[in-house]
């Protein structure tokens, strides 16, 4: 038998006894169905994340910070002089980097520039004479990219105190739309940590940034705004604690990856943790990750049952057709062709049953886009839920099909192993 | 020359104290456009020694030669081939598959052979005139009548243009009448075709119309007689 009889003759014999295919193939269907699904939104989700850290730029940009231990320590650590981890000097009981930090960190090599990042206590905001409001701000790292709405990133060379606040802080401070906001006056107030005296330092809207996932909703400003708020936080106090910073944001020469490696290693050594902006929002993958193996658990123990459904099936088929197979054998077709005859079965049952579970849930995929983009999603454009590349579905067909076929060798086996003769009298 | 020649032929089954001996040292010579009857009540040993000729059987011992070859130097592939190539198989119980049509019926051994469907719906067609069933060709196999479907197995049974047909008590669900159709129509391919002919019987009339008749008791042939009566 040449190969596209064995394929017809296969599926002629699953047509026999429709009722039974269709329910094996349901049960493959079932576990196409959860598999593909998980796969689907993972890939939605992670698309969107490595869209978004495209978005995000500074490849270049390491954020440094002293190593924090965070292994659960028997008993106390002994002190070590030289180590950075040692300068636990904050008031957020976290070690912080210093004026000799930066200094050391400057001296490595590949290091273009080394800014701080500034994280000031912000007490409120105001615009003119409408509420009080408490938002976070930090500094504005270059290199980064920040998804406008209206306005300009803020500049770092600027004299001018600037700050881009998130689209929806906008309306809520009272500053009319995303347009209308640009270039007016919010002032902001921080309390010194020396005097406990307020102080408010005024800044210019400079843009407006879109709502992203990824953002941590903060504010940015500029290196001279985040430096006057710092200074009116920290004045009085002793330099050591004045010139002390979580992070310190350190631009490389160059932005590839041995580079990047190499000095991480570096400080690392030196005690210090360093990590792209990617990699900081990486961790959300790997939290994707570990919901997707949990998903995918659960699809490969329905389509294990699912494989118990084929076992059964063939079984079934393999006794109902004792005597054609013994005719057939009568007839010269060797054992491998009546193994092959009843493999191609097993794997048929498999392939309609991920077909029809893939094209369920991209389908179940494509509504629940819909859904989700006119509602909990709608503000964060280009965000699909689910999305289904043929590079992830073909696999899963092919899985899916070679586990059928996995489950079809025992009674494929039987089959090939019948005697002619026995088989012919078998009443 | 011996299409068939089998020296010491013994089947046994089981061990020991339950061993049962099927065929005790049977030695056959058949020759070429011969027509043989194996005759023989139920138990003889008659289907045994049949089925160990058409090689769907081994021999615990002995020797068979097929064309003046020991098919003890073919491997399993090419006793697969040879039953495909030579051989033609009609049965008692017909072993049709019900829900196929007439046509697949009587071209499954072509198909089986990796024959193309155009060619082997020709020579299926070939087959089915040869058996006057022609026009039945598209019909499901149950809707046949006996002698009907008796006709469409020996169809399938020729559609290989085989050197030899084995049948297996081939008027035994029939009645006498179409019985003695289905006689002619073997009898004429063996005449006009040279086919030869080994068919297993416990019908003593039938056995009459062979050119030799081999009578097996307890496994043993008790004697040959030649000529039709």
């Amino acid at each position: 038998m040449n190969i596209r009889d064995l394929i017809q003759t296969a599926n002629a014999n699953l047509l026999r006894s429709k009722i039974r295919t269709a329910l094996t193939i349901i049960s493959i269907f079932v576990g196409a169905l959860t598999i593909s699904l998980t796969v689907g939104i993972t890939s939605g989700i992670s698309s969107y994340i490595n869209s978004q850290l495209g978005n995000v730029g500074a490849e270049n940009v390491l954020l440094v910070q002293p190593a924090v231990d965070q292994s659960i320590s028997s008993g106390p650590e002994e002190y070590k002089e030289d180590e950075a981890t040692a300068t636990v000097n904050s008031p957020f009981m976290m070690p912080m980097v210093t004026t000799d930090d930066i200094q050391k960190i400057k001296s490595q090599a590949n290091i273009a520039k080394v800014t701080p990042v500034i994280y000031p206590s912000i007490e409120y905001v105001q615009y003119v004479d409408n509420s009080k409001y408490v938002i976070s701000a930090s500094s504005f790292i270059d290199g980064t990219n920040i998804d406008l709405v209206a306005g300009q990133i803020p500049n770092n060379d600027s004299q001018e105190l600037q700050i881009v606040l998130p689209e929806d802080y906008i309306e809520t401070l009272g500053l009319g739309n995303a347009q209308e906001s640009i270039g007016k006056i919010l002032s902001i107030t921080v309390r010194n940590t020396a005097s406990s005296q307020s102080q408010t330092i005024d800044a210019t809207v400079t843009g407006v940034q879109a709502k992203s996932l990824l953002t941590s909703g903060g504010a940015s400003g500029n290196t001279a705004l985040l430096e006057a708020l710092n200074n009116a936080e920290k004045d009085g106090l002793p330099d050591n604690l004045k010139n002390s910073y979580i992070a310190v944001a350190t631009q490389l020469t160059n932005a590839d990856e041995e580079t990047i490696e190499s000095t991480k290693t570096a400080l690392g050594e030196l005690g210090y943790s360093a990590q792209t902006v990617q990699d900081q929002i990486g961790i959300i993958n790997q939290i994707i990750n570990a919901i997707t193996a949990v998903l995918l658990f659960f699809g490969a123990i329905a389509l294990l049952a699912a494989s118990f459904g084929i076992i059964n099936t063939l079984y079934m088929s393999v006794q109902e057709r004792t005597k054609e197979i013994g005719l057939m054998k009568a007839m010269g077709m060797s054992k491998g062709r009546v193994f092959i005859l009843f493999s191609i079965e097993a794997i048929l049952i498999g392939f309609w049953g991920s077909l029809t579970g893939i094209l369920a849930s991209i389908g179940i995929g494509k509504i629940a886009n819909n859904i989700a983009s006119n509602g909990f999603l709608k503000d964060f454009t280009g965000f699909d839920l689910t999305s289904f590349p043929l590079t992830s579905l073909l696999p899963i067909m092919l899985v899916i099909m070679f586990i059928a076929f996995l489950a079809g060798t025992l009674p494929s086996r039987k089959a090939a192993k019948q005697d002619a003769i026995e088989a012919l009298k078998y009443e | 020359m011996s299409a068939i020649k089998t020296t010491n032929l013994t089947k046994t089954y089981g061990k020991k104290d339950t061993l049962f001996t099927a065929l005790d040292n049977v030695s056959i010579d058949i020759q070429n456009g011969e027509k043989v009857a194996i005759i023989g009540k139920s138990g003889s040993g008659k289907s045994t020694l049949m089925h160990i000729v058409a090689l769907l059987d081994s021999p615990t011992s002995g020797d068979i030669e097929i064309n003046g070859k020991n098919i003890a130097d073919y491997s399993t592939k090419q006793i697969d081939q040879l039953r495909n190539d030579e051989f033609g198989f009609v049965f008692q119980q017909f072993f049709l598959n019900a829900n196929n049509s007439v046509l697949d019926n009587v071209t499954l051994p072509l198909k089986i052979a990796g024959i193309k469907p155009k060619s082997r719906n020709q020579r299926g067609l070939e087959a089915l005139r040869a058996v006057g069933l022609e026009d039945k060709a598209k019909n499901k196999a149950n809707d046949l009548s006996g002698g009907q479907k008796q006709r469409v197995v020996i169809a399938r049974a020729l559609i290989n243009n085989p050197k030899i047909i084995f049948a297996d008590e081939p008027t035994g669900n029939l009645d006498s009448n179409t019985g003695q159709k289905i006689e002619e129509l073997l009898f004429k391919l063996n005449k006009e075709q040279g086919i030869t002919l080994i068919v297993v019987t416990h019908d003593e009339d039938l056995a009459k119309k062979f050119d030799r008749r081999i009578n097996i008791k307890d496994g043993k042939i008790t004697n040959t007689t030649k000529g039709a009566k």
